[in-house]
């Protein structure tokens, strides 16, 4: 277990450097980030509908698109000089590869998700303060898992030809479910609910995540092994 | 059909491997000894590259089995894929990181001790100190190819797979490669080169194979000049 954990971590830093020394994914998502909000901003006619209603959607299809072009990432790096052999060949349970791969994604979405929240907050004008710490636990517990579906399925899309066009097809209807929650809840918090009002949705995205994470790490094997 | 005598470090057993409905590999049989390095040799496409890919246990055979020191490779057993290098025709480096964090990386996917310094001693040996802070797409393909011999080397491998080994080295690197492999043999290494140049392997190789079609067309020890082989190697490929 320790091993693997060390392994993971190797992984997770390989990735984290390699991003750091080319910023391609992060500064990709984030501009695309902005570019989601400015479009919404403009598009949305306020004398419509309420900012407070219209943001937590606008917020989530933001963090997810911008996630996905952060997700693209994750295995393209490892098609370059057949980089995923090497890890293929090495002794580095397929378990390790999965979790290091999660966490290197988690850090980048998580960073993407970091940025975001400030320019949605200038473009909707939402006072954030009050629910910040809800809306950072329901994105975590969100981010993770549609994060392990798109780490999983960015393994599957690197193999094809069309890898950046196969992850949005085979990635947005796993990510439904927890945005619909994700969306759910923020909107209560925005609205200063009670807690009692979310539970129901905050227990259907631990359950999506703990679902989808075991399951991920179980079939991952299959997916990189030939 | 190549076999040693005694224990081998690498026995792989009726390898199958189509595509299609084609035969790439048809029950392929190969055992490797301590010290021995068998160079396989074969025309376009008889199928060297997919058996040194199912030797590195990166494809999985249609039927058959290897086992490198006793332990089945396909069940993925940490001590048969540390035995294992691989030089394949690409160089398995990133881009984004420099040749010294490529190397201490590898080094900690295989748990060596202090990853740093076997990534250092190992450009050091392959003569790329000065370009250890460089990115491998500052490198020639020369100097690539030596960057990747080095990461196939580091953790010290029982088995050693080398495809194409001496391909855009200079004689120099070439020479240094042969000390180098002659020095591991001599420690107890198992080597596979896949080659179409014979006249480079023949001073290191102590068998040579001939792969034609997928399967083995013929195999002897290497005894006497290649001069000598190579009305047999034109015999068994049919050229």
């Amino acid at each position: 277990m320790a091993e693997s954990l060390r392994l993971a971590l190797a992984v997770a830093g390989k990735d984290i450097r390699a991003e750091l020394r080319s910023r391609t994914a992060l500064l990709s998502a984030v501009v695309f980030a902005a570019l989601v909000l400015v479009v919404f901003n403009f598009a949305r006619d306020p004398t419509a509908l309420a900012a407070t209603d219209l943001a937590p959607s606008v917020l989530w299809v933001t963090f997810a698109l911008a996630a996905m072009v952060a997700l693209n990432r994750a295995f393209t790096i490892e098609r370059e000089h057949g980089a995923l052999d090497g890890l293929l060949l090495a002794p580095l349970p397929r378990g390790a590869l999965f979790a290091g791969k999660l966490l290197a994604n988690l850090a980048f979405v998580g960073t993407v998700e970091a940025v975001t929240l400030p320019l949605f907050v200038l473009f909707f004008n939402v006072d954030l303060w009050r629910a910040l710490p809800g809306l950072i636990g329901v994105t975590a517990l969100a981010t993770i898992g549609f994060v392990s579906v798109g780490t999983i399925f960015s393994a599957m899309a690197v193999r094809t030809r069309f890898a950046e066009l196969m992850l949005p097809v085979l990635l947005l209807p796993f990510m439904v479910p927890p945005l619909i929650g994700a969306v759910q809840v923020t909107s209560r918090l925005l609205a200063g609910r009670p807690l009692s009002e979310m539970l129901g949705w905050l227990r259907l995205l631990a359950l999506y995540d703990v679902v989808f994470v075991t399951l991920c790490t179980m079939t991952f094997s299959a997916v990189v092994d030939e | 059909m190549p076999s040693c005598d005694g224990a081998p470090l690498l026995d792989a057993r009726g390898l199958l491997r189509s595509i299609g409905r084609f035969p790439v590999l048809h029950y392929i049989n190969l055992t490797l000894a301590p010290g021995e390095a068998l160079a396989v040799a074969g025309p376009n496409g008889a199928g060297k590259s997919t058996l040194l890919r199912i030797l590195a246990g990166l494809m999985r055979p249609a039927a058959g089995d290897v086992r490198v020191l006793g332990h089945a490779l396909a069940e993925g057993a940490p001590q048969a894929r540390r035995a294992i290098g691989l030089l394949s025709h690409q160089s398995l480096l990133y881009d984004d990181l420099t040749l010294l964090e490529n190397l201490a990386f590898t080094a900690r996917l295989y748990g060596l001790p202090a990853p740093a310094d076997a990534a250092r001693d190992a450009l050091a040996e392959a003569g790329l100190a000065a370009r250890a802070h460089d990115s491998p797409r500052k490198l020639s393909r020369g100097l690539l190819q030596r960057a990747a011999i080095a990461r196939a080397l580091l953790h010290r491998p029982r088995v050693l797979l080398l495809d194409e080994p001496f391909t855009a080295l200079d004689a120099a690197s070439a020479d240094r490669l042969r000390d180098l492999l002659r020095a591991r043999l001599a420690e107890g290494l198992g080597l596979v080169i896949v080659t179409h140049n014979l006249a480079e392997v023949w001073d290191v190789a102590t068998r040579v194979a001939v792969l034609v079609g997928g399967r083995w067309a013929g195999e002897e020890p290497v005894a006497g000049p290649l001069t000598a082989f190579l009305p047999r190697y034109r015999e068994w490929t049919g050229g």
